[in-house]
């Protein structure tokens, strides 16, 4: 089978020039619980850390103190818990972060009329990119901060990976200006590359549009754009602004995905698309697998289970061998699915986290991933 | 295979039903139970159409065909005769071609969609995409032949996951997203009432884990609350217990009788180093603490009171052959 690198976690969380890493991957895999132990070992090694998490299952933010959302980090402050270094959390408030680049772009009196525009209410609370759009925007205020040796982010639980990196900018071609400015007034599309004889054809387009959902709604948007465009240079300039950050030195990216054929497919295009953008990818972290930990073949074992049976004695350790023939099982596939990644992705640097039997939900836990993460504690 | 703990089978009530959505958190096999749904539904020689409308190609995926365009097609036989046919919604397809029904847009429509003004339009106004979908939805719902007929018996749909999926079916609430007056609106009316009839189910998917359970019973409620119909939860993946029952919470706790062990695997020609004995432990307490969170999960589940069904995991990973499987075990409960 395909032998993949070792990723070591513990060189790249403790050399001092890797100031960010994005842990990336698609919905439920385990970047959030990943970010949260790297910090936490990071820290527990000397460095001051911050982890901007997003969406962290309820009982993980309790015990890391984030159920107050302050959308600034907080000293992780616990009994027992002393790190060499410092460790600070956050939980990501969208809405917060949206609110607060229009209030620091906006003209004195200008911000509470963009507030309170209709056409804010949708975009900033259901629009799809703006978690994307407000992760970078957060990061690149951790960032512009200079506080923190180490900016551990965790992403939006979304279905692919890529969307960390295309949803700021899929909402910023929807906001983009030109395309508003077009539906409201159609007269303009002539500077705008299209035909003349189009354009009779677009007012009609247009009308259409606005009859299905309301010129007003037309009108909100385009006065909403026109004038955070005018003080804050427009979604795309951001966008592409806060992009630049994911590409420099200091930057590192792990893809997070759980050893199933879905999020490993996942985690190839973006480990693709990592590379068609040259940035930087440290390794792939597949979290939750379950390597055998007894030494002793399937037939050997249902082979036993079945004598056992048949004379009808030793329940206990019948069951015991056929639980451990279904691990077998379930490593055997899970090895060969992670030895189809390595041999696409030869270069491609692997750490297997062995699953905890329970939910992982407080430092301790955490700890162990982090152990686990570094390849220590674990059988394999 | 499974457990009798959890299973209740397809229940009269959910025979009314001829429109299924399959919901579910993200990832808990929606799409793999819908298809597999959709041929149970179709076997003995019925005609079933399997619904994607999130536009990810996840049906495509499954039975490895070609990517779908928008339009409804033979997918593969059923069981005994019966028929699957696919279609995948595409909103913005579905607008324009609103448009050009009422407007006759001609180039104008393909030029806007081009600059993006369609996805524009429906991103602004999300209500709007929904009411597209379960409008074209409801029309193949209730199409019939020309000997009266309906064109397909049941119609499941591969629907958006728990956290969306009530506001996706609340056509009333996403109404007020677009114009007051107009052709769409309309026709929303009959889609509300298909909606809301007995010829509606909305089933849950689920795993045996807090997360998803969770998601399931807060689903539940909500489309209670908006008056929508949950239908049986499918839990899925279920993997079999193989502890002795009474040895699971003592297990779970890290106490394993490791001589009974010992002695049993003798017993069985099994000699094995104390190495290998200690990782079959550590197996089983593993396994225990699993099969006792499982339990809770179950029990938890067993507050929502909706008909229960259970899938087994499949751990080679699923191929189409499995689909039908799984569908000769969902006929097997009472499916039809
Ligand atoms: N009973 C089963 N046994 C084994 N594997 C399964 C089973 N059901 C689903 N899976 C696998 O789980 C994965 C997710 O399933 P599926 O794509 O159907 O989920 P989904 O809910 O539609 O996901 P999404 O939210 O991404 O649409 C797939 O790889 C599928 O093959
Ligand atoms: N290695 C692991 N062992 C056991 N449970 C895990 C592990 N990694 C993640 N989990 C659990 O899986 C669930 C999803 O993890 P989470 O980090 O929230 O995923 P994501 O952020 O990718 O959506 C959580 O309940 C978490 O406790
Ligand atoms: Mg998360
Ligand atoms: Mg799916």
């Amino acid at each position: 089978m395909a032998k993949a690198k070792h990723l070591d976690i513990d060189t790249l969380i403790d050399n001092p020039k890797t100031k960010v890493v994005v842990c990336c991957g698609s919905g439920g895999v385990g970047k959030t619980t990943t970010s949260a132990a790297l910090a936490l070992r990071a820290a527990e090694r000397g460095r001051t850390t911050v982890v901007l998490t997003i969406d962290p299952a309820r009982r993980l933010a309790q015990s890391l103190g984030l159920e107050e959302l302050g959308n600034v980090p907080k000293r992780v402050e616990i009994a027992g818990f002393e790190p060499a270094g410092e460790l600070w959390a956050m939980m990501l408030d969208m809405r917060r972060t949206f609110d607060d680049m229009i209030i620091a772009h906006s003209e004195p009196g200008r911000a509470d009329e963009l507030l309170a525009s209709p056409f804010y209410q949708t975009v900033s609370t259901s629009f799809s990119g703006t978690q994307e759009y407000m992760a970078m925007e957060k990061l690149g205020q951790l960032v512009a901060d200079g506080e923190w040796d180490l900016i551990i982010v965790d992403t939006p639980p979304s279905r692919s990976a890529l969307d960390f990196l295309d949803a700021p900018n899929r909402l910023s071609s929807v906001l983009d200006s030109r395309l508003i400015k077009l539906l409201t007034s159609p007269a303009r599309a002539s500077g705008w590359g299209v035909r003349k004889a189009f354009t009779a054809g677009l007012a009609m387009a247009t009308k259409a549009i606005s009859t299905v959902i309301g010129g007003q709604l037309l009108t909100d948007a385009s006065a909403f754009m026109q004038a955070f465009n005018s003080t804050a240079g427009g979604f795309k300039e951001r966008a592409t602004k806060t992009a630049e950050l994911l590409r420099s030195p200091g930057t590192s990216f792990l893809v997070v995905a759980a050893p199933e054929p879905d999020a490993l497919r996942e985690a190839s295009y973006f480990v693709e698309r990592l590379s068609d953008e040259s940035m930087p990818l440290q390794g792939l972290v597949a979290n939750r697998t379950h390597p055998v930990l007894a030494d002793l073949p399937a037939t050997k074992a249902l082979a036993a289970a079945e004598s056992l049976d048949k004379d009808g004695n030793g329940p206990l350790a019948a069951a015991v061998l056929r639980l451990h023939a279904d691990r077998l099982a379930l490593d055997q596939r899970e090895q060969r699915l992670l030895a189809r990644f390595t041999r696409a992705h030869p270069g491609v640097p692997v750490v297997g986290v062995p699953a905890l039997p329970s939910d992982v939900s407080d430092i301790a836990g955490l700890r162990v991933i982090g152990e686990r993460l570094s390849g220590n504690g674990t059988a394999r | 295979m499974t457990t009798p703990l959890g299973d209740s089978g397809w229940t009269k009530e959910l025979r009314r039903a001829r429109l299924h959505f399959v919901t579910g958190k993200g990832g808990t096999g929606k799409t793999t139970v819908a298809a597999s749904l959709g041929l149970a539904l179709a076997s003995g020689g019925r005609r079933v159409l399997l619904v994607e409308v999130e536009g990810r190609q996840g049906i495509a995926q499954l039975f490895d065909t070609e990517p779908m365009p928008y339009g409804e097609r033979h997918l593969v036989s059923a069981p005994d005769g019966g028929e699957l046919c696919a279609l995948h919604i595409d909103a913005e397809a579905a607008l324009l071609e609103y448009f050009e029904m009422f407007y006759n847009l001609g180039f104008a429509g393909r030029t806007l969609r081009r600059m993006g003004a369609i996805e524009f339009a429906t991103t602004l106004a999300p209500g709007l995409r929904d009411v597209l979908l379960t409008g074209k939805i409801k029309e193949c719902v209730s199409r019939r032949e020309s000997d009266g007929r309906h064109t397909y018996d049941h119609v499941v749909v591969d629907s958006p996951p728990t956290g969306r999926v009530v506001k996706f079916l609340d056509v009333t609430r996403a109404l007020s997203d677009i114009t007051k007056s107009g052709p769409i609106r309309g026709q929303a009316e009959g889609v509300v009432k298909l909606l809301h009839s007995p010829e509606t189910a909305v089933h849950l998917v689920t795993l045996l884990e807090e997360m998803p359970i969770r998601e399931t019973l807060e689903a539940i409620d909500e489309l209670a609350k908006a008056k929508l119909r949950p239908g049986a939860v499918l839990i899925n993946r279920v993997r079999p217990p193989r502890l002795p029952s009474r040895s699971v919470s003592a297990a779970a706790d890290g106490r394993v009788n490791t001589s009974r062990v010992r002695s049993g695997l003798e017993a069985a020609g099994l000699e094995l180093a104390p190495d290998v004995l200690d990782g079959l432990v550590a197996e089983t307490v593993e396994h225990a603490i699993r099969i006792a969170a499982e339990r809770a999960a179950m029990e938890q589940l067993g507050e929502a009171n909706q008909p229960r069904i259970e899938i087994p995991d499949i751990t080679e990973g699923v191929d189409v052959a499995s689909l039908y499987e799984i569908a000769d075990l969902l006929v097997e409960k009472g499916v039809r």
